[in-house]
């Protein structure tokens, strides 16, 4: 059996392999989110509120929570439809600091003292079940109608919607599932960590859920899993240099961006086609 | 086919089209010319709703489209292309032309998730079909799987071509085809525009190319800051007063 150390390890790292494939997602029709922390705390919430308070089982706090985060995710995608690049990521960002503040603030569930004794449910079979169907999901879109739809509007917006494509559809689904993912994480992550508070959904959050996808590469889900491992594990197995390790690690970052810009897995296209 | 009626473009203070009425018959080639900055691209962008006008109606086949978003218009049958080459440049070719097949198939996430990973579904196997036969028709079968910004010149306008055939269009509209191609290549694409009307659509088309658009257009309109100044049978337009003097300069 599996240590109680390492198991914790990987339920993180199926946690950060369900928030990279939240930002995937909608990345993958050029829709960057600096917000994903946003949408993982109000599933975290909505779920610690159903498990802790309502008493529903897990299955329905992880349906509830991804429901919740979609339809505030719907509701954030309108607005953000007009614009892309720069300025949604900064629009995204904005929403994010406006969750924070509001669970920070939202006395019912804790405000600053944070919202505790949530029972620990999120095993590593939970993690599995949900990494496995996110990941299914993500391959089986890649090549399909909707697939080359998304890809088409990441890659001219306006030339897809010539195209025949329903710009509006297109955008606000992706953007809205990619919320649901990030819901269904924050639900395994408030089941596993117990104690929830505002802080820990921050733009701190959001940004390292960014780097996951961008370090794995967009190319390809499976970036989403690989760029999660190596931000949940690297930092653990550089260890034993204490309080260099993120030194190390912020080195091997720019290292990275230099030598391979689009990412560990997802080649860039022209050497997927070029062998 | 297509109507235009006294359709008004006005960026700021400016007119780029100044109250045009065009109508293209069905079964047609017509061509809308005239010097550069005549609002010949902006009457394309009107037309496939990329821009909406200021004032004037725009019917297709009946259907008043004005306003209407450019998907919409497309799921019509209305296709283009675009004068500044505008693939999907890190798609591949047989990808750019099935990204077209959007609005004539069906199914979103859901269709996705229930496709089996051993077998393609007969829709999308049939979506690929129909992108390789529109590539064997502009002569790109043999490029079908080189990415879009891998292609020649000749070779994307060609593949803009047929991502806008599998709209199945009943109107197709030509940016500037032949813009960068050498004699014989224009010919190439004189029998191929023929070849589309031959199946059943009209095609409006700007071009440069004067020997192209008089050979192949039925009737020409010309424009000229904005306005249309002459309209006919090409043989007529090419000898009318005032398209010698929008292109030559007065007394000309």
């Amino acid at each position: 059996m599996l240590d109680q150390y390492r198991e914790s390890l990987l339920i993180f790292l199926g946690i950060n392999v369900v928030l990279a494939l939240s930002l995937y997602l909608p990345a993958s029709a050029g829709l960057l989110s600096l917000g994903q922390g946003g949408f993982m705390a109000i599933g975290a919430y909505v779920s610690a509120i159903l498990t802790a308070w309502v008493g529903v089982p897990f299955v329905v706090a992880l349906v509830g929570a991804g429901l919740a985060a979609g339809l505030v995710g719907l509701l954030t995608g309108f607005p953000a439809l007009r614009i892309r690049g720069i300025y949604l990521i900064i629009l995204t960002m904005g929403f994010g600091e406006i969750v924070r503040i509001f669970f920070l603030n939202f006395e019912p569930t804790g405000g600053a003292s944070g919202f505790g004794g949530l029972a620990h449910l999120t095993g590593l079979g939970a993690v599995t079940v949900v990494v496995l169907l996110l990941l299914v999901f993500a391959v089986q879109v890649r090549g399909s109608r909707i697939g080359r739809a998304l890809e088409a509007v990441r890659e001219d917006e306006l030339t897809a919607e010539v195209m025949g494509i329903n710009l509006t559809r297109v955008k606000l689904s992706a953007f809205g599932l990619g919320a649901v993912w990030a819901g269904l994480g924050g639900a395994l992550y408030a089941h596993h960590a117990l104690f929830i508070d505002a802080g820990q959904f921050g733009f701190f959050r959001s940004a390292e859920i960014f780097l996951i996808v961008l370090l794995g590469g967009l190319g390809s889900p499976w970036g989403a899993v690989v760029g999660a491992a190596v931000v949940t594990l690297l930092p653990e197995l550089l260890r034993p240099i204490q309080e260099w390790r993120m030194t190390f690690f912020g080195s091997l970052l720019v290292i990275m961006m230099v030598l391979r810009p689009w990412g560990l897995v997802g080649r860039s296209r022209r050497r997927m086609v070029h062998g | 086919m297509l109507e235009i009626r006294r359709v008004r473009k006005q960026f700021g203070g400016f007119t780029a089209v100044d109250d045009v009425d065009v109508t293209v018959e069905v079964g047609t080639i017509h061509a809308l010319i005239g010097p550069n900055g005549a609002g010949k691209t902006t009457v394309f962008n009107l037309v496939t709703g990329v821009l909406p006008p200021t004032s004037g109606r725009i019917a297709f086949r009946g259907t008043d489209v004005t306003g209407w978003r450019p998907d919409r218009i497309t799921g019509l049958g209305v296709a283009r292309t675009f004068q500044n080459i505008r693939l999907f440049r890190e798609m591949t070719a047989v990808e750019n032309a099935m990204v077209a097949r959007h609005c004539r198939t069906r199914g979103g996430f859901l269709r996705a998730l229930a496709r089996l990973p051993w077998r393609e579904p007969v829709s999308e196997r049939e979506t690929r079909r129909r992108a390789e036969e529109l590539l064997e028709v502009v002569g790109l079968s043999g490029r079908r799987d080189a990415l879009a910004e891998d292609l020649s010149l000749v070779e994307q306008r060609r593949l803009e071509l047929a991502r806008a055939l599998a709209v199945e269009p009943a109107l197709l509209l030509l940016d500037e085809p032949a813009a960068g191609m050498t004699p014989p290549e224009i010919r190439e694409l004189n029998r191929l525009i023929r070849k589309i009307r031959e199946t059943g659509v009209t095609v409006l088309l700007t071009e440069h190319h004067m020997s192209l658009v008089m050979e192949v257009s039925d009737v020409v309109t010309v424009l000229s800051y904005g306005r249309k100044i002459a309209e006919g049978p090409p043989a007529a337009v090419r000898r009318h007063p005032r398209v010698l003097e929008a292109y030559l300069g007065p007394g000309a």
